[in-house]
């Protein structure tokens, strides 16, 4: 018998998880003598306010968006995979590559490319994680998490050793050339009398992320690989007795997960900054554990906490700019979100799950005293 | 008229929205063995366990010796003479007999001399009741047994005047159990009071005086064990008439489906756990494996269900399968005609949180007319195929939507067994097929293996259940640390021959 209803495993559970981090949120920014509601008002602003900021919000949420598809379909082969910012980064150098070395006639196919690259490099780079763990049960999180500073490394050297063009002081590729610049919501929205999304750095990528998470949802529901892979995370005693061969699903699992992370690089590589630099994926990997957690690990869940989480990022980086709550405040308050949404999910659970037990109970005895 | 050593009056329990145990009262003797009997899930483990301090009861009274008294936790329940046997031991395996005994009842701080003090104590007890125990062996090196001995002496060395023992002898031989109730029989001479929670009829009726019976959280009957029958308990029980012995004809034996020769299993720690086993059957018949879990029957349904790995020669319908693991798995396996209902239902047998659809795919779901094209499956042709299989058996309530843990124990294993016999497989292989299953149940599933038999079809039957051996098999072959003892006739044999077998004891060639 279910617990509680699904809905507020759903909704009400990560609602009431946001409402306490909120709140937490509000006495901190108390304690440093800031007014908790005109950052509130800010942040929405900020974030909400405008096609600017709106755009500036659905860019970050794509990031999130491919970053926590990817934990997300890892999770449901009970995968921890927490290399999504060197798998991202990866991604990065393989739309750098496509981007640079291939010419291109047209945005639409040099996106086909990218995506391709992206998938293709962020994927490789769990390749050898996810053998580790098939083969020899090394596990999963210590070694992707290693294999993000082996990707900064690597990326660091062919940044400054390799790509970087004769003459330029940044260690960057150089620009993208102008004929494969991908769309961005300004060129798609705005009409003849009125821009929209000006200056903001939403691109067609977006649409790319909604299509994979339709794409991770009929994988995981609808397919053989994503039944053996639920089967597999739910019970591997299980999976071996049934015949489901556990390294193909290690392997398939984290080199799809690779492949979403890395994905994440045809926004911000090839969507906004048009070449590679260091540092490009800034958090977004990590953030996608916390989106995939909120998210329940369901793709509309992940569509769902992306755009939080989008908000979030944005709305903290015009607190930062406007007002003297210090940059780190907002690290402070996205940190409050993911300890409450993710870490600390029994804590409203349980007393949440009383609740509807003691509801259910209440109306069953209830008939008889009526009549 | 003597004062009871425990009453219980009125107690009940819920978790949530079960009802555990609904208004029980029960009153037990001095002196006497008191059974307490129902199927699984009927509330005797809870009622014991509130009677032992894990639960506390919503509602309702305890007295001990005519006192009424309290029992919050384990250490009230052993002040007031109560002690507990449990089915899983609670030893450290590491610890000698004498170790686990003094443990949690040590006088002070130094060790010394409450060790010397349990030595003393331990020796007079096993005069005064038979229950010897060299007190130096460390627990994992003594048998099974033996083991249950260090859980009585543990119980009798805090005093112990009231001993409750939860399904004592679902780990022992027939000899093992024989003379534990021999113990048994010996402790009530002494005037100790036993509660026997069991759900063998033969037990209650070999040694109990009283016996209890719980159905759906209810006592439903409290009768004097000599006044009763085995049918009567049983219809008690389950609250309908129940055939007790299965209703099979003689075996008509065909072409040989399955030759088993010198099969050797080696499992992943290195121990050396199926032994030269070498054995046949035909089509149409059912070879029973008995012996005491743990002697390599569950690595030979491993091997043979093709996730395990082994040395030897198994010939299905005369040609060979690869047991080294390279070339099969097992999905080859079921491309071969054998089907698996293993003895893990909850382990290996079903995804507990997957729902009962997907559930009935499991294993299967490769089969084409479960998919829709080459990418998708076909979700709906799974449902309709579900709600049609769990009709046929009878699985309640019949909703595919339904997790699989939110189905009762016989329910579970009623998906589990229409998604293997529905294949119509030419070898089944069934473990521990009635484990935790209620006998309304026993007596579906029986049925269906036995009509399986009559199709023509090759069964391999473990089962750690004598009576089930007995009934079921038109051969019995009894294993005992990873070899075959030795290979009877159900009609020719006893619980007595087998028990010996078990025991790892050969008999004279059959």
């Amino acid at each position: 018998m279910e617990k509680m209803p699904k809905w507020a495993d759903i909704f009400l559970i990560p609602l009431v998880s946001l409402v306490l981090a909120a709140i937490f949120s509000a006495i901190v920014i108390l304690a440093i003598g800031e007014d908790p509601w005109a950052a509130v008002k800010l942040m929405v602003k900020g974030a909400l306010g405008s096609t600017y900021a709106w755009g500036y919000t659905l860019y970050y949420a794509t990031n999130f968006i491919f970053t926590g598809l990817a934990v997300a379909v890892a999770f449901h082969a009970r995968m921890f995979n927490i290399g999504g910012e060197g798998q991202a980064m990866l991604g990065g150098l393989g739309v750098a590559l496509v981007c640079l070395y291939i010419p291109w006639p047209h945005w639409s196919l040099a996106l086909i490319g990218a995506s391709v690259g992206a998938a293709l490099f962020g994927a490789a780079w769990t390749a050898i994680p996810a053998f580790l763990q098939a083969k020899r049960g090394s596990h999963i999180v210590i070694t992707t998490i290693m294999f993000n500073f082996i990707a900064n490394a690597l990326l660091v050297y062919l940044l400054v050793n390799v790509l970087k063009p004769v003459g330029m002081m940044e260690p960057a590729t150089s620009k993208f050339p102008k004929l494969i610049q991908l769309p961005s919501f300004r060129d798609m929205f705005s009409t003849a009398d009125t821009i929209m999304f000006r200056g903001a750095p939403a691109n067609i990528t977006f649409f790319v992320a909604v299509a994979a998470c339709v794409a991770v949802w009929l994988l995981i529901w609808r397919t053989r690989l994503g039944y053996e892979l639920r089967a597999f995370g739910h019970s591997e005693s299980a999976a071996k007795y049934a015949g489901i061969n556990p390294t193909k699903i290690i392997m398939v699992s984290m080199l799809i997960s690779g492949g979403l992370a890395g994905m994440m690089a045809i926004n911000n590589v090839m969507g906004e900054a048009e070449r590679l630099v260091l540092n490009a994926v800034e958090g977004a990997g990590f953030i996608g554990i916390a989106v995939a957690l909120m998210g329940r690990s369901h793709p509309f869940g992940v569509f769902l906490a992306a755009l939080l989480f989008g908000f979030l990022y944005q709305g903290g980086a015009e607190l930062a700019l406007w007002t003297s709550i210090p940059r780190e405040m907002i690290v402070v308050i996205q940190a409050l979100v993911i300890l409450f949404t993710g870490a600390l999910d029994n804590m409203v659970r349980m007393p949440l799950e009383r609740l509807f037990l003691g509801l259910r109970r209440k109306p069953a005895a209830k008939p008889a005293a009526a009549e | 008229m003597t004062t009871p050593a425990i009453e219980l009056r009125g107690i009940s329990k819920a978790f949530g929205p079960v009802q555990a145990n609904k208004d029980i009262s029960i009153r037990v003797m001095p002196g006497t063995i008191h059974g307490i009997i129902g199927e699984n899930g009927a509330g005797k483990s809870t009622l014991m366990s509130i009677l032992y301090g894990f639960y506390k009861a919503d509602a309702g009274e305890i007295f001990i010796n005519g006192k009424k008294t309290e029992i919050p936790d384990s250490q009230h329940a052993i002040a007031a003479g109560i002690g507990m046997v449990f089915q899983h031991f609670k030893l450290v395996e590491n610890f000698t007999v004498l170790e686990n005994v003094v443990l949690g009842a040590e006088d002070g701080a130094m060790l010394r001399p409450s060790l010397a003090k349990a030595r003393s104590q331990l020796k007079q007890l096993a005069e005064e009741y038979e229950l010897n125990v060299d007190p130096d062996a460390v627990i994992e090196e003594i048998g099974v047994g033996m083991q249950q001995r260090v859980e009585i002496l543990k119980a009798l060395y805090r005093q112990a005047d009231i001993l409750i023992l939860d399904e004592p002898t679902g780990v022992l031989t027939p000899a093992e159990a024989d003379q534990l109730f021999r113990i048994l029989g010996r402790l009530k001479e002494e005037g100790k009071t036993i509660i026997l929670i069991t759900h063998k009829l033969r037990e209650i009726m070999e040694i109990t005086d009283t016996v209890s019976v719980m159905r759906r959280g209810e006592m439903t009957a409290t009768v004097k064990t000599q006044d009763t029958s085995p049918p009567e308990l049983a219809e008690l029980m389950v609250g309908r008439k129940v055939l007790l012995q299965v209703d099979k004809v003689p075996a008509k034996p065909g072409a040989m489906v399955l030759e088993v020769k010198n099969l050797n299993v080696t499992d992943s720690g290195g121990v050396h756990r199926v032994k030269d086993v070498s054995f046949t059957i035909r089509a149409g018949e059912i070879l029973g494996i008995a012996g005491v879990a743990g002697n390599g029957q569950s690595e030979l349904l491993e091997v043979l269900g093709g996730y395990e790995f082994g040395k030897g020669e198994v010939l299905i319908n005369g040609q060979s399968i690869d047991l080294t693991g390279r070339h099969s798995n097992g999905q080859t396996r079921r491309e071969r005609g054998i089907a698996h209902v293993p003895e893990d239902r909850q382990r290996e047998g079903l995804i507990m949180d997957f729902m009962a659809w997907e559930n009935i795919a499991f294993g299967y779901h490769h089969d084409p007319k479960y998919q829709k094209n080459r990418l998708f499956m076909d979700n709906a042709a799974i449902r309709d195929d579900t709600a049609d299989k769990m009709q046929r058996f009878d699985v309640r309530p019949p909703n595919p939507m339904l997790q699989a843990k939110s189905f009762s124990g016989g329910n579970q294993q009623k998906i589990v067994v229409a998604r293997e016999i529905e294949r119509n497989p030419d070898l089944l292989l069934v473990g521990q097929p009635t484990r935790g299953v209620d006998i309304g149940a026993i007596e579906f599933i029986h049925k269906q293996i036995v009509a399986l038999r009559d199709q023509g079809k090759a069964i391999l039957l473990v089962s750690v259940e004598l009576d089930e051996i007995m009934s079921l098999s038109d051969r019995i072959a009894v294993m005992f640390d990873g070899k075959i003892m030795g290979e009877r006739l159900p009609e020719k044999t006893n619980v007595k021959e087998l028990g010996l077998l078990m025991a790892g004891v050969a008999g004279e060639a059959a």
